[in-house]
């Protein structure tokens, strides 16, 4: 870490030679995101298959310690990034978001291999959210099945590179804000889509009677 | 000889049940019809009579067509040998057969995943509720005239995909642009929610003490199913007298990733990438398993070489799932991540030559119907050698050096978690598990698959059944392995490694087949039904880390809260494949 990356460049030049390399002047976002950037904390949460990689990013042979990223926290409430690692089934999901809502701001969600990104190869189950993106906002989508641990860490440092393009203004906007949980049903249910399920399973039941009837006549003719 | 005590065994069931027990004479099938009345009692006869006390596997099969639901039961005799198979079928309107949970207590959960699945009712069963779906979810999903919400079509490939490549989302089909369908005229704003958990707390025992006692409340703890030492999405409703457990009942389908249902629409070699992700971290011997269930029906077997390069990668298959699973256990004791480290790093020299052969470290897509996918080079060879014969045994007395005698692992492992051997067959456990408990039970001495039978090693046994020993027996088999590997290296031939051309398609014949092997949790079955077209017609797995599961509560009873996450850990599951 040279002082080049804390540095503001429109004033470097305003620092006296002596004290280059000793004295930073930069702004606040930027040395705010250059703290943040390197202590990206990990929630200990996996799924399914992509977990087992992200253990092994963890251990010794890929150490993702050396981007400051090898505290993994077991709680939402001390997590910057989550991680979803692996296929998320709808009896899962409203756990996934309840987890999600429990993290503080700011935070990250990177969809880690196929499932998370978009169902993968399970995409057409009963039981499978096709793609975390449909309920969470997804900063980064790191393809595979599952990626290999270079790929995860390619992913992690794309993130940094968000991280250090956003403003201490923005990052905080949408604080606070939580996303509803889904609920299990018949199937899973979005609370926000409720009148188009009514109106939906209205229509499915007026289509079935009106198959009904037509069968009926059709026998009796 | 063999012929003539099957014979004789056939005679007296037939004898002892006449007209309510017929031998299946379905072209391709093989086994006994029961009806459903005699269940019990045949079953009772199989168990103590004729020595079958091992029910491996339960499942369901929808025949559709035929208008009939059929209940399949493997039996086995944990003195080795072949399975005895038998069925009951029942009109598809009203699948009703009595529950076997009273003499076979391992048939807990895979009855009730045949009701959540598949809608058969098992009078009798205790505890009868939805396993891997949550209660209210509609319908049962693997019946044949189910349909998920992306449906396309009954079966694989889609023509409306292919050959003009008109490629569309599968969401932009769905009115709510997601996987998800709701029955007619439901009202979301009427609905009650979930109910699963209400059952499951209300299903916990309880204790009644003496009133001279001092008063204490039992309370009801959830460790899951985001809980770092659970495995993954594994949950476990526990009801606590002060730190003892006086109940427990794991909850699953947390990933259950419909593996079965999609595998139906799939062809047939289109299931084997399918397959690695069952259990992730051995996905050799899960392609071993399927290879041969489909292999029975084709008929063909693999050349030598190919046999000897199964044989290779199913035991650093197995190596490797063992270190790793010994690292995740002391991580589960609180050694957090520094024996887990040491596993990592033989794991990844292991995951190299996988990488080598297969092209990916994990998912393999390795075994094809009568071979391997490819050979392997001279370079990636001398590398499992040097593996073999130098660096795994070193390390494994490494580890074994710095754990087996450290204080804590004896502390908190022995008399832990104790399962006798009795239960343990009874709860149908297998692998590493059911060996630990003193039963010798290894399906490549019971009855041995590809070329097992040409090795010399030891089926490793302890006798306490305790947490301790199942950390051991995972120690004895790595060692077993290698010796395998050291025997298979010396052995292996030149030549083909493919019977016939590689093929997409296979015409399998008609009838059903059942593949086993000891993977590295325990016996793997896949119980496939062919019908003759491309498709299996009924694809089910006998997943080991899934059954394993039905005796949880009996070892936690009684031990402390803090004692449940290592017992856990001494199972060895993968949720991958405890959920499907």
């Amino acid at each position: 870490m040279s002082t080049d990356d804390l540095n503001s460049p429109e004033y470097k030049d305003k620092i006296p030679e002596e004290l280059q390399g000793t004295v930073a002047i930069t702004t606040l976002d930027r040395i705010y995101n250059w703290g943040r950037r390197n202590s990206l904390w990990p929630m200990m949460f996996g799924l399914a298959c992509c977990a087992i990689e992200m253990i092994c990013t963890a251990a010794a042979r890929f150490d993702f310690a050396r981007f400051g990223m090898e505290v993994m926290r077991s709680s939402p409430r001390q997590a910057d990034v989550m991680i979803v690692a692996g296929t998320v089934t709808k009896k899962m999901l409203p756990q996934v978001v309840r987890l999600y809502n429990q993290m503080a701001d700011p935070k990250y969600v990177v969809a880690m291999g196929a499932c998370a990104s978009g169902g993968g190869p399970f995409k057409e189950g009963y039981n499978v959210v096709s793609g975390i993106d449909k309920y969470l906002p997804v900063d980064v989508y790191i393809p595979g099945c599952p990626p290999t641990p270079q790929a995860l860490i390619y992913g992690l440092m794309k993130l940094q590179q968000k991280v250090d393009k956003q403003s201490i203004k923005e990052v905080y906007r949408e604080a606070g804000k939580e996303i509803p949980i889904p609920v299990l049903g018949p199937d899973i249910m979005d609370p926000r889509d409720y009148d188009k399920i009514r109106e939906y399973t209205l229509k499915k039941a007026e289509a079935e009677a009106q198959a009904a009837t037509a069968a009926e006549s059709a026998q009796s003719a | 000889m063999s012929e003539q005590v099957v014979a004789t065994e056939q005679d007296l069931l037939l004898s002892r049940f006449p007209e309510v027990v017929k031998p299946d004479e379905r072209k391709g099938y093989d086994g006994y019809i029961v009806d459903s009345k005699a269940l019990l009692d045949f079953a009772k006869t199989l168990r103590d009579d004729l020595g079958y006390d091992y029910l491996s596997s339960v499942t369901g099969v929808d025949y559709l067509p035929e208008g009939k639901m059929e209940v399949v039961y493997h039996a086995y005799k944990t003195t080795g040998g072949a399975p005895l198979v038998f069925k009951v079928q029942v009109p598809r309107e009203k699948p009703v057969v009595p529950s076997l949970v009273s003499i076979y207590p391992g048939a807990d959960f895979q009855e009730r995943e045949a009701w959540d699945l598949l809608g058969i009712k098992f009078e009798g069963h205790p505890n009868l509720k939805r396993i891997l779906m949550w209660e209210g979810f509609h319908g049962h999903p693997l019946r044949k005239d189910w349909h998920e919400p992306y449906y396309e079509e009954e079966h694989k490939p889609y023509k409306s995909r292919w050959p003009e490549g008109k490629a569309f989302r599968a969401e932009d089909r769905n009115p709510f642009g997601k996987n998800v369908d709701y029955p007619a005229g439901f009202d979301p704003a009427k609905w009650t929610p979930d109910i699963s958990d209400a059952l499951i707390y209300e299903g916990l025992g309880r204790i009644e003490k003496p009133h001279d006692d001092l008063p204490t409340e039992q309370i009801i703890v959830n460790l899951g199913p985001q809980h770092p030492s659970t495995h993954g999405v594994f949950r476990m409703v526990v009801t606590l007298d002060g730190e003892t457990i006086v109940d427990l009942e794991p909850v699953m389908g947390y990933l259950h990733r419909n593996h079965e249902k999609i595998g139906e629409r799939n062809t047939w070699l289109m299931n084997m990438p399918f397959t690695d992700r069952l259990d992730y971290l051995s996905p050799m011997s899960n392609n071993f398993g399927y290879a041969l269930a489909v292999e029975k029906l084709l008929g063909v077997k693999p050349p030598e070489r190919a046999e000897y390069i199964r044989v290779i990668m199913a035991e650093l298959t197995r190596i490797q799932n063992h270190i790793f699973a010994i690292g995740m256990f002391l991580n589960d004791m609180g050694a957090f991540f520094t024996p887990s480290l040491y596993a990592i790093e033989e794991r990844e020299l292991i995951l190299d030559v996988f990488e080598a052969v297969a092209g990916s470290r994990m998912m393999v897509n390795y075994f094809r119907f009568g071979g391997v996918a490819r050979d392997i080079p001279e370079d990636v060879m001398q590398k499992i050698h040097d593996l073999a014969f130098e660096r795994l045994p070193r390390r494994i007395d490494e580890l074994d050096r710095y754990l087996t005698n450290s204080e804590i692992v004896r502390a908190r492992g022995e008399g832990v978690g104790v399962l006798t051997a009795e239960q343990a067959i009874a709860y149908s456990t297998a692998g590493p598990v059911l060996r630990a408990s003193g039963v010798p039970y290894d399906v490549r001495r019971a009855e041995p698959y590809g070329i097992y039978d040409r090795f010399d090693f030891d089926v490793a046994v302890r006798y306490h059944g305790d947490v301790y020993d199942r950390y051991l027996i995972r120690m004895d088999e790595v060692r077993q392995s290698i010796r395998i590997i050291q025997q298979a290296l010396k052995q292996i031939p030149e030549g083909p490694i493919m019977t016939g051309k590689p093929q997409y398609q296979h015409r399998v014949p008609p009838g059903e087949s059942y593949g086993r092997v000891e993977g590295p949790k325990g016996e793997l079955g896949f119980y496939v039904v062919s019908n003759g077209k491309g498709n299996p017609w009924r694809y089910h797995v006998r997943a080991p880390s899934f059954i394993n599961l039905t005796a949880l509560a009996e070892m936690a009873k009684g031990h402390k809260v803090a004692d449940i996450v290592v017992i856990l850990g001494s199972i060895d599951i993968v949720l991958g494949e405890v959920d499907r």
